[in-house]
């Protein structure tokens, strides 16, 4: 299933965005307010699994996406691609890390371009790349829509003419056109229906099995990102707070944020209903971000160290990482 | 339970009315089309429809008010208003031309270029734009006309000096808008170029805006050339151009009316034709689909 | 919830909302029927263009303004629809309250909070001022929202996307409503915020005793919080019934798409069920059973009649030609 080298490595990725300054700001010198999107992510994909991120909107699981995919600069931090520094790559190693690692995005009806057929989309994608001899091009264009099950007569079309999940296949087919070996889907269910998010996950699924791809699956949908995962890593306010085997963190999650965030998605069993919220409180502000661990003050569990030790992400006596002070005691709880 | 294989594309049972075509088919683009069909047949054949030549003397009939022989009437020195006006398109068709359409490049590739890059560019152009809209825009192309001198094409320079900074500002905020989609993240995912992202991606989707506005700027193009003809500082005399011909006529408004009001209604239907096809072509150019 | 059917506070019948676009009528609710007991919380599920939010604002007389509204709405056995807008008012907003998925766009963004609540509580109580003022702490209090009558003079910008819907809450129940129509109210929140204005809800539903119309496209949801569930399909209803009956055992193979196509209890990396094709446009509904391009089990009868819904069982009722056997898949 999977081997354990990783094919993507985040080390302590920091991201900050700077707020512009206002007429009142500069006139109340107030600091120049940062939007702290990350705060020192890392992770390990390895080749072949899929890696679920889940988190509450603002969290930062989007921005950890984009930067994989190069769309932001991170601060800090390095990224590795099989084992060699992004960063340092001079520019056409990093179109082939951009074609190598693709990305979906969540919205079906912003993600293409209106005025370029599905045929224009996928010959420029395959054309910058040099995929395939020109001779070829219409050939490769039937193949990809094959494999992302659309029918021939789609590849004319311009997208106004297409269902939203017909838009995922497409932006899927895009994505797949360049031969990625990673493939970055932020939220690309979530703007779906029910019965056609199925479709596509089935899809994303049977395409990783017959491509070998890894993916990264950025939802918010927890049960989602059960069903795909291999891994699964919980973002709260910028950093993991716990990452582990899928099946492990959601039948019994360690950290009191995953627990909570469990406990919150809504079961489909009208028997299994609880009667008081699951955490209270909401997110914190990006912009102002709590000291010690970010989640002290929603915790049922927090100490005094917590308002002042940040948590480290730590590993235990079972698989995976926590970072939370009080894991060892919550573990055997 | 794999996936279906087959999935029904929505499509249109009927053949409809294509939108593009309905958008074409309205009244007011039909007119303004007709005007504007009219205007550029003068203007390439204006001696074809000129029953006089233009700079021909008749002192035999000098402001004859309009009636058979001259339909518009004579100015004082005995040429036929009506043969003046029509040439008068070639010139005027020429400033709606030449005074928009380098600005509108210009304006347009500046803009994208900015919009997209970002930095300390987008700044100065800030900078520069906030100064050059400060200025009322006809006072700003006097002063360059003045340093230049008058004609024509110091006249085009002068408005292209100043007009590509309206340009370029309405497609920066169209481009910012447009930057907001996934469609330019994805296409950055995908390893094209910045070049190929603003011009093949962003521009065509930002253009609607930009054309509308291009053909109502004709309107006005031809309004400022008249207005600098008028005040010697854009078409010189004897050439037959509308402003000219009005202030031609400026000192004989008692008494020879015609030839200020003849080429006046020229100056009005013209701009009503660019303003009419410009209203109409944000429709048809449009990606289908979009509401 | 047993509750008898002369308790009904609002009946719904044949109600039909259509719409004209480019000259063709679109039937966005076609003839639905349903009823709500005082206090029940009733939920309406279906997905994007399934007519759900139609039906909620055709109810309340907000669809007229697009669409040509037919059927009869009894509220306590008086018919809104036959009401013009100014009688509507009396009814509107005091008796009958309704929150938006959008707590952004539906709230004012130049007033502040406190003169939001305090305008509907001026419009539908004889309060004075500072009884008003009194009321309009107490009622932020009462949704949650901490420190709140130093938050009375806050902008709806000032507040947090789950507040902001908390907000809308103390608006709607400013009048003390006996219904709560409530359109997708969670759905722009995260899971733990959608938790706390769920569990709200329903505490105001039993304190008050407010029955509460849950329009969602979320099985989940609907799980969570309702009593009754009704499944909207292509503007019709195609199956309803108490919540434990049609989420445990669906009797219309569109219910049990959905149910099916939501992974929970379904081993990790399986292929889901999935219901082929999409909804169908409005304009382009087939001429029987409007399921029929995507139901597994169609029959020559589906294509050519379109089912009714019919009562099948104790309280539930399904427009289904073979219910039954609809229901025997879910246990396969």
């Amino acid at each position: 299933m999977t081997c354990e080298a990783p094919v993507l490595e985040v080390e302590d990725l920091h991201l900050h965005f700077s707020l512009k300054k206002n007429l009142f700001d500069a006139i109340r010198r107030t600091q120049q307010r940062k939007v702290k999107a990350l705060n020192g992510v890392s992770l390990e994909v390895k080749r072949g699994e899929t890696l679920g991120i889940v988190g509450e909107s603002g969290c930062g699981k989007s921005t950890l996406a984009r930067c994989l995919a190069r769309l932001y600069e991170a601060d800090k931090g390095t990224i590795r691609y099989d084992g060699q520094e992004v960063a340092a790559k001079d520019a056409s190693a990093l179109r082939e890390y951009n074609r190598k690692v693709q990305m979906m995005f969540q919205d079906p009806y912003s993600s293409l371009n209106p005025r370029m057929t599905v045929r224009q989309v996928l010959t420029e994608a395959l054309r910058v790349h040099n995929m395939r001899p020109p001779e070829q091009i219409k050939g490769r264009i039937t193949e990809l829509l094959n494999l992302v099950r659309l029918p021939q007569d789609a590849a004319d079309k311009l997208p106004y003419e297409f269902s939203g999940g017909q838009r995922q296949r497409i932006a899927i087919a895009r994505a797949l056109s360049v031969e990625p070996e990673v493939l970055i889907a932020d939220e690309l269910v979530s703007a779906l229906d029910v019965s056609v998010q199925a479709q596509v996950v089935n899809l994303l699924l049977e395409l990783q099995e017959k491509l070998g791809l890894t993916i990264l699956f950025v939802a918010h949908d927890l049960r989602l990102v059960r069903h795909v995962s291999h891994r699964v890593a919980v973002i709260y306010l910028g950093s993991i707070v716990e990452i582990g085997e899928s099946e492990q963190l959601f039948n019994a999650p360690i950290h009191p944020y995953s627990k909570a965030l469990l406990a919150a998605a809504p079961s489909l069993d009208p028997d299994k209903r609880h009667t008081r919220p699951s955490i209270s409180g909401e997110l914190p502000s990006p912009l102002n971000v709590p000291t010690g661990c970010a989640f002290h003050a929603r915790c049922p569990h927090a100490s005094g160290r917590c308002q002042r030790e940040s948590p480290g992400l730590k590993a235990l006596d079972v698989p995976g990482k926590v970072a939370c002070h009080h894991a060892q005691a919550l573990l055997s709880t | 339970m794999t996936l279906p294989d087959t999935l029904q594309i929505t499509t249109q049972k009927k053949k409809k009315l294509n939108p593009r075509v309905k958008a074409l088919l309205r009244p007011g683009f039909l007119l303004g089309f007709f005007i504007l069909s009219c205007s550029i047949i003068l203007a390439v054949f204006p001696w074809a429809f000129a029953p006089y030549d233009p700079n021909a003397f008749d002192f035999t009939a000098i402001k004859q008010p309009p009636g058979r022989a001259h339909p518009f009437g004579t100015d004082n020195l005995g040429r036929d208003t009506l043969s003046r006006v029509i040439w008068a398109y070639q010139v005027d068709m020429q400033i709606a031309f030449f005074a928009t359409f380098f600005a509108m490049v210009i304006g347009v590739v500046a803009g994208s270029l900015v919009a997209y890059h970002g930095g300390i560019a987008d700044v100065i152009f800030g900078r520069v734009a906030d100064v050059t809209i400060t200025f009322p825009f006809l006072v700003l192309v006097i002063a360059v006309v003045a340093v230049l001198g008058p004609g024509l094409t110091n006249m085009y320079v002068a408005v292209t000096l100043v007009q590509w900074v309206y340009y370029a500002r309405l497609t920066r905020a169209e481009i910012m808008t447009q930057m907001t989609s996934d469609y330019a993240s994805a296409g950055r995912v995908m390893g094209y170029s910045s070049t190929r992202i603003i011009f093949r991606h962003l521009l065509p989707n930002a253009m609607t805006p930009l054309i509308t506005f291009w053909m109502t700027d004709m309107a006005l193009a031809i309004l400022l050339g008249s207005s600098l003809g008028y005040l010697g500082l854009g078409a010189q005399p004897p050439q037959a151009e509308w402003g000219v011909l009005i202030a031609e006529g400026r000192n004989f408004i008692t008494t020879a009316w015609w030839m200020s009001l003849m080429p006046g209604i020229a100056i009005v239907l013209t701009g009503l034709g660019f303003s009419l096809v410009g209203d109409s072509i944000a429709d048809v150019l449009r990606p289908r689909g979009a509401a | 919830m047993m509750t008898s059917q002369n308790k009904s506070l609002l009946q719904v019948r044949d109600l039909t909302t259509t719409f004209y676009r480019n000259g063709r009528a679109l039937r966005a609710v076609d003839g639905i029927s349903f009823d709500v007991h005082a206090g029940e919380v009733l939920g309406l599920v279906g997905e994007s263009g399934s007519g759900k939010s139609i039906s909620l604002r055709s109810i309340i007389g907000l669809a007229r303004d697009y669409g040509t509204v037919e059927g009869n709405v009894y509220w306590k056995g008086e018919d809104l629809l036959t009401r013009t807008d100014k009688q509507l008012q009396c009814v509107r907003g005091s008796q009958i309250s309704m929150i938006f998925q959008e707590p952004m766009t539906s709230l004012n963004p130049l007033l502040t909070v406190g003169l939001q609540i305090e305008e509907n509580l001026k419009a539908h109580t004889d309060l004075d001022r500072p009884a008003r003022k009194a009321r309009a702490i107490e009622l932020l209090d009462t949704v949650g929202i901490p420190g709140a009558s130093s938050r009375l003079r806050d902008f709806p910008h000032q507040f947090s996307g789950g507040m902001r819907q908390r907000v809308m809450i103390a608006i709607a129940l400013a009048s003390c409503p006996e219904l709560l129509l409530a359109d997708e109210p969670t759905t722009a929140l995260d899971v733990t915020i959608q938790d706390q204005i769920l569990q709200l809800l329903l505490s105001l539903a039993k304190n008050l005793n407010m029955a509460i119309v849950l329009v969602t496209h979320d099985l989940g949801v609907v799980a969570q919080t309702c009593d009754r569930v009704a499944v909207m399909y292509a503007g019709r209803l195609v199956e309803t019934g108490s919540v434990r009956d049609v989420l445990k055992r669906p009797r219309h193979p569109y219910t049990l798409g959905l149910l099916k196509s939501v992974p929970e209890s379904v081993p990790p990396r399986t292929p889901l069920y999935s219901v082929p094709g999409t909804p169908p446009a409005l304009d382009a509904l087939p001429k029987g059973c409007a399921f029929a391009p995507r139901c597994h089990m169609v029959e020559d009868i589906c294509l050519g009649n379109r089912p009714p819904l019919s009562e099948i069982g104790e309280q539930i009722s399904s427009a289904c030609h073979f219910p039954e056997v609809a229901g025997e898949e879910v246990s396969a």
